[in-house]
């Protein structure tokens, strides 16, 4: 269907609006999902740091 | 305590939600890649040019599922925000708070991917037609919704009131439709945005499907994956919460920690509101 | 229900004339928004003429907003909004008082002073009636809908500029409608029948929007 990969890049001269459309979709859920992991880790981190800190303060007043 | 008997209220405890949602998810990443490669291989190497529009027709095969996907999730948020205003379910506003970041990008992509596809075909980046204006103030209503989330310090008192927003908003979408519609229809004469074209080919209806497809997984997978974030943050002292938090989440805690939200979550009942 | 409906439109037009400056400030400001129009676009009459009712509306809907944003502040910090929401009658009822009184505070004057207006932006005969017949349609929506903003942002940070946020979107319809009746207007055209949607408008906001004013100062209350 496409001469090649210069052809199919063309879009049959509509290049920029084809691509710049799927770019920025793909851009938008790239960071969507980007955005979405780090937050992700950053409160599961708090929350293992508190259940840590609270393991630990459980098994110093079981050794006292 | 007769509320428990229903199976589906089971997910409106956090705990039962979080562990359902770990174990969806996964599978949910993968589907959605799949659709969208299917739907992206036919709608650029099966799917024939359209015989008007050339090549950038294909803009349709990404217009099409993000518009739908931003009305759909604003419908959702004020289903959501109206169960969670009836019922105070709190994960009803989880859920509706998780919709909210991910409706907005979808309504986002489809202006950005109509205004790319008019240009070539209508010669214009943007008009002021119904249907363009009613997804702008869509985006505006999502913007809204966060902000109004985002600016209380009573997460509950936020969640209530960016609740009723919602709610008004969805009766005033369709208004404005109308309203803009029939405003340009008067005007202008013509609406730009005919949709006279001719039934589209085979290949070109099962690209757009795949594509709408991986859109609803990729979707559910995302506010899935919010809503269990939100759900940790907001519990941060549970038992079941700082167990997900490390990846072992027994079934012991989940149903513990559900039989104390079933607890927290009963101001229906007579003695709900002592 | 009615008596309390009275009783209570009477405190709040008393409340307002005892700060009638507020109310001057408001229309003030409707008045300057207009003038700014001209100065920014150009004094060619032709020009003025087409941009003449979507600059009042604009105005008036800005000039709404701004108002609004303090409807139920004052009697939220005092206490008064809890005494008034324990009271026997329907939250929804002392709403729409409030919303009736402000009206007639702000709503009013704009429609007295909009064919004047109108006509210094170039508007003619039966056009300033009906730009006048269309916000005396359409202003009591805004203050409906912006009232419901003004009790959902009530004590949350950034009221103002959060409260336009919410708000402006909402009122989309009512200004295309009330704008659109004037262009009509001018073009000769029948303007009844976006008259006439302003009304049905009304005729459903003035059931509906109390109910939800009263539900996000319940909110706000609880």
């Amino acid at each position: 269907m496409w001469d090649g990969i210069g052809d199919f890049l063309a879009m049959g001269g509509y290049a920029p609006y084809v691509w710049g459309a799927f770019g920025m979709v793909a851009l938008g859920l790239l960071l969507e999902g980007l955005l979405l992991a780090r937050r992700r880790r950053q409160v599961r981190a708090r929350l293992q740091r508190q259940s840590r800190r609270r393991s630990a303060a459980a098994a110093h007043n079981q050794g006292e | 305590m007769k509320g428990r008997s229903i199976p589906w209220l089971k997910f409106t405890a956090p705990a039962s939600f979080y562990a359902l949602a770990q174990r969806l998810v996964p599978w949910l990443w993968p589907a959605a890649a799949l659709c969208a490669i299917a739907g992206l291989y036919m709608g650029f190497f099966v799917a024939p040019p359209d015989h008007q529009q050339g090549d950038a027709y294909r803009i349709l095969f990404i217009h099409v599922p993000t518009a739908w996907m931003g009305m759909l999730l604003y419908l959702l948020l004020a289903v959501y925000g109206a169960i969670f205003l009836v019922w105070r379910i709190k994960m009803a506003d989880i859920m509706a708070r998780a919709i909210a970041p991910t409706g907005a990008l979808m309504t986002f992509l489809s202006l950005w991917t109509g205004a790319l596809w008019g240009a070539p075909t209508w010669g214009t980046f943007w008009v002021w037609d119904a249907r363009l204006t009613s997804t702008l103030i869509l985006l505006f209503l999502f913007l809204g919704y966060m902000a109004l989330h985002a600016a209380s310090d009573d997460r509950e008192k936020g969640g209530r009131a960016a609740s009723l927003l919602a709610i008004v908003g969805a009766v005033n979408v369709p208004i404005i439709y109308f309203s803009v519609e029939w405003w340009y229809n008067l005007h202008q004469g013509v609406s730009v945005m005919r949709s006279d074209g001719p039934s589209m080919a085979d290949s070109m209806v099962a690209a757009l499907l795949l594509m709408i497809a991986a859109f609803w997984i990729y979707a559910g997978a995302v506010v899935l994956r919010r809503a269990q974030v939100e759900a940790l943050s907001r519990e941060p002292r549970t038992e079941w919460a700082q167990a997900a938090a490390v990846g072992r989440l027994t079934r012991d805690q989940r149903q513990r920690a559900a039989a104390d939200t079933a607890l927290d979550q009963q101001p229906l009942g007579p003695e709900g509101e002592a | 229900m009615m008596r309390p409906l009275w009783t209570l439109l009477q405190r709040d037009i008393s409340l307002i004339v005892t700060r009638r400056q507020d109310v001057l400030t408001v229309v003030a400001f409707f008045v300057i928004v207009i003038t700014l129009f001209p100065l920014a676009i150009g004094p060619e009459p032709e020009k003025l003429r087409t941009i003449a009712p979507g600059a009042v509306w604009v105005a008036a809907a800005l000039a709404s907003l701004i108002s609004l944003d303090r409807l139920f502040a004052d009697d939220w910090r005092d206490g008064t909004l809890e005494q008034l929401a324990l009271a026997p009658q329907p939250l929804a009822l002392t709403a729409l008082a409030k919303v009736i009184a402000h009206w007639l505070s702000l709503g009013l004057p704009l429609v007295i002073l909009s064919p004047a207006l109108g006509y210094s932006l170039g508007l003619q005969g039966i056009e300033l009636a009906v730009l006048a017949a269309s916000l005396l349609l359409g202003t009591p929506i805004l203050s409906l809908l912006g009232a419901v903003g003004a009790a959902m942002t009530l004590g949350v940070r950034g009221g103002g500029a959060l409260m336009a946020l919410l708000i402006l979107p909402l009122y989309v319809p009512v200004l295309i409608l009330g704008a659109g009746a004037v262009n009509e207007a001018m073009f000769a055209a029948p303007y009844q029948a976006h008259l006439s949607l302003l009304g049905a408008l009304l005729a459903v906001a003035l059931p509906l929007l109390p109910l939800a004013i009263a539900g996000a100062l319940r909110i706000t209350l609880d």
